[in-house]
C-alpha cells in the first residue's frame, strides 16, 4: 500500500471521528474545538490534492480566525452548555432520513464510477506542489481578475454590514 | 484589460465607485441631513442608469467570457436601477419618520443593486455566486436595520440563515457542475453538453443543475422553500421589503433564466417536471395562504411568493423550442408588470404605516376611500393588477404568461394559473373593499417623495397596459440568444 | 510530492510531543497535594469573583469579524506576491485596486469608531 493511500485513510477516520464528535458534544466549546481538528484534516486533504494555497487558506482563515469568531460568539450568547433533550422532535429522525438519502446518492455514484472510467478523470497530478501554486496564483491574477475584485467588495460590504449591526450610534442606548 | 472589457463593466463599475464615495461621503454629512445621502445615491442610480440606456442594443463579452453585456443584461439592468430608484424615494421619508436615518442604507442599497446588475450580466458560475452573495449581504443588513426592534433583527436573522442555507446549495450545485463538465463557463458548458461526451457524467450535471434550482428557489421564494418570506417581509423595515420583494426576486429570475435557458436547456427533459410541480405548488399555496392572512405585510408576502409561481409557469416552458423565446419574453413582460404594481403597493402599506409595526392590519384600511381617495384609488388599482384584472398591466401580464405555457402544451398548467387568479381575487378584492365599504379613520402620510412614487406606480400600472406590444418587443429584443 | 511537507509534518509531531513529554513528566515526578486553593482558576493573583463563563461585550465580535475580513486580504496577497514579476505593472494595479476598495471600509470602520474600544 502506498503511503499516500496510509495517510488518507488515518485522515479520512481522523475528520469523520471530529465531525462526529462536532455533532454529539453537549458543549458548544467542545465541538467548536473538534471543527478546529476537522478542519485541519480537511486541510491535509487539500494538500494531498494538491492544492497547498487552499491547505493554507484553511488553516489561517478557517481553522485560525473564523474559529476564534464561533468561539467568541459562543462565549457572546453564553451558550457552552447545550440544554438536554430535543429542541426540535422532528430534526433528528429528518436528518437521519436526509443522510441515509446522501449516502445513497454517494453509494450510486460510487457505483456508477467504477463501471465507467468516463467520469471525473484524476486531475492531472502536479510534481511540485510550488508549480501548482504558480500556477494558481497565474489564473487568479489573469483569468479570475473580475471574481478577485468582486471578493474585494464582498469584504468591503461585509465590513459595512458588521459595523452596522454592532456599532450604537453616538447618543442612542439600545 | 481590453476595450471591450471596459465596455462590458462600465455601469457596474460606474455603480461600484460611486457606492464606496457615498460610503465615505456619508461620513461627513451630518446626522438629521442625510437627504443629502439620498440625493447622492438617487444621483448614482441616475448616472448608472444613464449609462446603461446609452450602451442599449449594444453586445459585448468581457473578462474571458464571464461578464456579458447584451439585451437581456441591459432589460434587466433597467429594472433593478428603476426598482432602486424607486427604493430611495420611498426610504428618505420613511426612515426619517422611524428615526432609522443613518446613510449607510443607502451605501447597502448601491452594493446590493451592483450585485443584482452582475448577476443579470454574468456568464460564468463562479460570477454567479458572487454577484448572488453581493445581492444578499447587504440584504441581510438592511433587513435588520431597525435593530433594536425585535422583528427586525429576527428578520436579519432568518434571512442571513436561509439565505446562506440556500447559497451552500448553489454553490454544491456550481461544484457537481463543474465536476460533470470541467468548466464554469456557461458558453463552454453549453460547448461540452453539444458534444454530447458526457457520459454518466450527465447524472452529476442533472443533480448540479436542481441544486442550483433549488438554491435559486430560495431566493425567489417558490414553495417549498418560502418558509423565510412572510417573517422576513413583516419584519424588515417596508422599504427595503417593497425593494427586496422586486430586486431579489428579478435576480433570482435572472440568475435561473441565464443558467438554463442559456447552458441548460438540454436538461428540460429531466427538469420540466420539477419545474411544473413548484410553478404549481407556488402558485397554489401562496395564493391559499394568503387568504387567512390580516396582516397586509404577510398578505402581500404570500401574494409575492404566488407570482413567483407565475414567472416560473414561464421557465417550464423553456425547453420547448417553439416558445422558449417567447418564454423568456413574457417573463421579463411579466417581472416588470410585478415591480411597478409591487412597488406602488407597498408604497401605499407604508404611508399607512405607524411606528413599532402599527397600522399594517387590513382593518387599518378601512375609511381610506373616504378620508383619502387618492390613495385608495392607486391601492384598487395595485390590488386589480395583482389579480389580474383590467385595466392595468397585472392583465397583460398574466396574458401574456398563460399564452406561453398554453402554445408550449401546457394547458394544465395553465388553468392552475387561471384558478390560482380567482382564488386571488378574493384577498386583493377584500382590500379594496375594506377601504371603500367599512368605517374607519386612518391617518395617511402625506411625505412628497412617498406620494410621487405611488401616483407613478399607479399611473404606470393603468398607461403601460395600453401599449402592451411595444413593451412586450422590448422583452423580445431582450431575449437570450 | 508529499515529501516537500515532510519537514513541516515533522515540525508539527515534534511540537505536539514535547508538549506531551512535559505532560507526562510532571505527571510521573511532580508531588500531587491538590487544595482548593491550587484548584482555583488564576486570576493575576486576585481572587476571582463570581462565575468563569461570563456573557462577552459584542465589541469582541465586532473586532473579531475585522480581523477575518484583513486576514482574508492578506491571503489573497500570498500568491499575488508570488506571481508579482511575471504580471508586471498590471498585477500592481490590481492589488492597489483591491486594496483601495478595502482602504474604503477601513476609513468607514475608522471614523465610525468600529476600533475604539469607547
Amino acid at each position: 500500500m502506498d503511503l499516500t493511500l496510509i495517510l488518507f485513510i488515518i485522515l479520512a477516520v481522523t475528520a469523520i471521528a471530529t465531525a462526529l464528535g462536532l455533532l454529539i458534544s453537549r458543549n458548544a466549546v467542545y465541538a467548536a474545538l473538534f471543527l478546529v481538528m476537522n478542519f485541519a484534516c480537511v486541510a491535509i486533504f487539500y494538500l494531498l490534492l494538491g492544492a497547498p494555497f487552499i491547505a493554507m487558506a484553511q488553516v489561517t482563515v478557517y481553522a485560525g480566525a473564523i474559529m476564534v469568531l464561533f468561539l467568541f460568539v459562543i462565549m457572546l450568547l453564553g451558550a457552552e452548555k447545550l440544554p438536554k433533550g430535543d429542541v426540535l422532535p422532528v430534526q433528528r429522525p429528518l436528518a437521519i432520513g436526509a443522510a441515509v438519502i446522501l449516502l445513497a446518492e454517494a453509494v450510486i455514484l460510487l457505483v456508477q464510477r467504477f463501471q465507467s472510467t468516463a467520469m471525473l478523470q484524476a486531475p492531472g497530478t502536479v510534481e511540485n506542489s510550488m508549480d501548482s501554486l504558480r500556477e494558481m496564483s497565474g489564473l487568479l491574477f489573469t483569468e479570475y481578475l473580475l471574481p478577485f475584485e468582486v471578493t474585494s467588495i464582498l469584504l468591503l460590504v461585509a465590513m459595512v454590514g458588521a459595523i452596522v449591526l454592532t456599532k450604537q450610534e453616538k447618543g442612542t442606548r439600545g | 484589460m481590453t476595450q471591450s472589457d471596459l465596455i462590458t463593466i462600465l455601469p457596474l463599475l460606474a455603480l461600484v465607485v460611486w457606492a464606496c464615495a457615498l460610503l465615505l461621503v456619508d461620513l461627513f454629512i451630518p446626522k438629521g441631513r442625510k437627504g443629502w445621502t439620498a440625493l447622492l445615491a438617487a444621483a448614482g442610480l441616475a448616472l448608472t442608469m444613464g449609462l446603461t440606456l446609452a450602451q442599449a442594443g449594444r453586445e459585448a463579452s468581457g473578462f474571458g467570457g464571464m461578464l456579458r453585456l447584451d439585451g437581456f443584461s441591459t432589460f434587466l439592468n433597467v429594472l433593478f436601477l428603476g426598482s432602486g430608484l424607486l427604493g430611495v424615494a420611498v426610504a428618505y421619508g420613511y426612515l426619517k419618520r422611524m428615526d432609522l436615518e443613518r446613510g449607510e442604507f443607502y451605501s447597502l442599497l448601491l452594493f446590493s443593486i451592483t450585485g443584482m446588475m452582475l448577476m443579470a450580466q454574468a456568464a460564468d458560475l463562479i460570477v454567479i455566486f458572487l454577484a448572488l452573495e453581493l445581492l444578499s449581504i447587504p440584504l441581510y443588513v438592511l433587513a435588520a436595520f431597525a435593530r433594536p426592534r425585535a422583528d427586525s433583527e429576527e428578520a436579519g436573522l432568518k434571512y442571513f440563515l436561509l439565505g446562506a442555507f440556500s447559497t451552500g446549495f448553489v454553490v454544491y450545485g456550481i461544484t457537481l457542475v463543474f465536476g460533470a463538465t470541467g468548466t464554469t463557463s456557461l458558453a463552454k458548458i453549453v460547448e461540452v453538453l453539444a458534444a454530447g461526451s458526457l457520459g454518466t457524467g450527465s447524472l452529476l450535471l442533472t443533480i448540479g443543475a436542481a441544486l442550483i434550482l433549488v438554491g435559486f428557489s430560495f431566493k425567489v421564494a417558490a414553495v417549498p422553500f418560502h418558509m423565510w418570506t412572510p417573517d422576513v417581509y413583516q419584519g424588515a423595515p417596508t422599504p427595503v421589503t417593497a425593494f427586496m420583494s422586486v430586486g431579489a426576486k428579478a435576480a433570482g429570475f435572472a440568475a435561473l433564466m441565464r443558467i438554463f435557458v442559456m447552458a441548460f436547456p438540454s436538461l428540460s427533459a429531466d427538469l420540466t417536471p420539477v419545474l411544473w410541480a413548484l410553478a404549481a405548488l407556488t402558485m397554489f399555496i401562496g395564493n391559499i395562504i394568503a387568504i387567512s392572512q390580516t396582516n397586509i405585510k404577510r398578505m402581500l408576502a404570500y401574494s409575492s411568493i404566488a407570482h413567483a409561481g407565475y414567472i416560473l409557469m414561464a421557465l417550464v416552458a423553456y425547453g420547448n423550442p417553439a416558445v422558449a423565446a417567447d418564454s423568456v419574453a413574457s417573463a421579463l413582460f411579466y417581472l416588470v408588470a410585478y415591480a411597478v404594481t409591487s412597488f406602488g403597493a407597498w408604497s401605499v402599506v407604508m404611508s399607512l404605516e405607524k411606528p413599532d409595526a402599527k397600522g399594517l392590519e387590513i382593518n387599518d384600511f378601512a375609511g381610506l376611500g373616504r378620508r383619502n381617495p387618492l390613495l385608495a384609488a392607486a391601492m384598487t388599482i395595485f390590488m386589480l393588477s395583482f389579480t389580474g384584472m383590467p385595466p392595468t398591466l397585472g392583465l397583460v401580464g398574466k396574458f401574456f404568461l398563460f399564452r406561453t405555457a398554453i402554445e408550449g402544451g401546457f394547458i394544465g398548467l395553465a388553468i392552475i394559473g387561471v384558478l390560482t387568479s380567482l382564488i386571488s381575487a378574493y384577498y386583493y378584492l377584500r382590500v379594496v373593499v375594506t377601504m371603500y365599504m367599512r368605517e374607519g379613520e386612518p391617518q395617511a402620510e402625506g411625505e412628497y417623495w412617498l406620494t410621487f412614487t405611488t401616483v407613478v406606480t399607479a399611473l404606470a400600472t393603468v398607461v403601460l397596459q395600453f401599449l402592451p406590444a411595444a413593451l412586450f418587443a422590448l422583452a423580445a429584443g431582450a431575449v437570450l440568444k | 510530492m508529499l515529501l516537500e511537507y515532510a519537514a513541516i509534518a515533522a515540525f508539527i509531531f515534534v511540537t505536539i510531543l514535547v508538549g506531551f513529554i512535559a505532560i507526562i513528566l510532571g505527571m510521573l515526578f511532580g508531588p500531587k497535594k491538590s487544595t482548593d486553593v491550587k484548584a482555583m482558576p488564576y486570576e493575576s493573583g486576585m481572587n476571582p469573583i463570581g462565575p468563569g463563563t461570563r456573557r462577552m461585550p459584542v465589541r469582541f465580535y465586532l473586532i473579531a469579524v475585522l480581523f477575518i475580513l484583513f486576514d482574508i486580504e492578506t491571503v489573497f496577497l500570498l500568491p499575488w506576491a508570488i506571481v508579482f514579476r511575471k504580471l508586471g505593472v498590471f498585477g500592481l494595479v490590481e492589488m492597489a485596486v483591491f486594496i483601495a476598495i478595502l482602504l474604503v471600509g477601513y476609513i468607514y470602520a475608522w471614523k465610525k469608531g468600529a476600533l475604539e474600544w469607547d
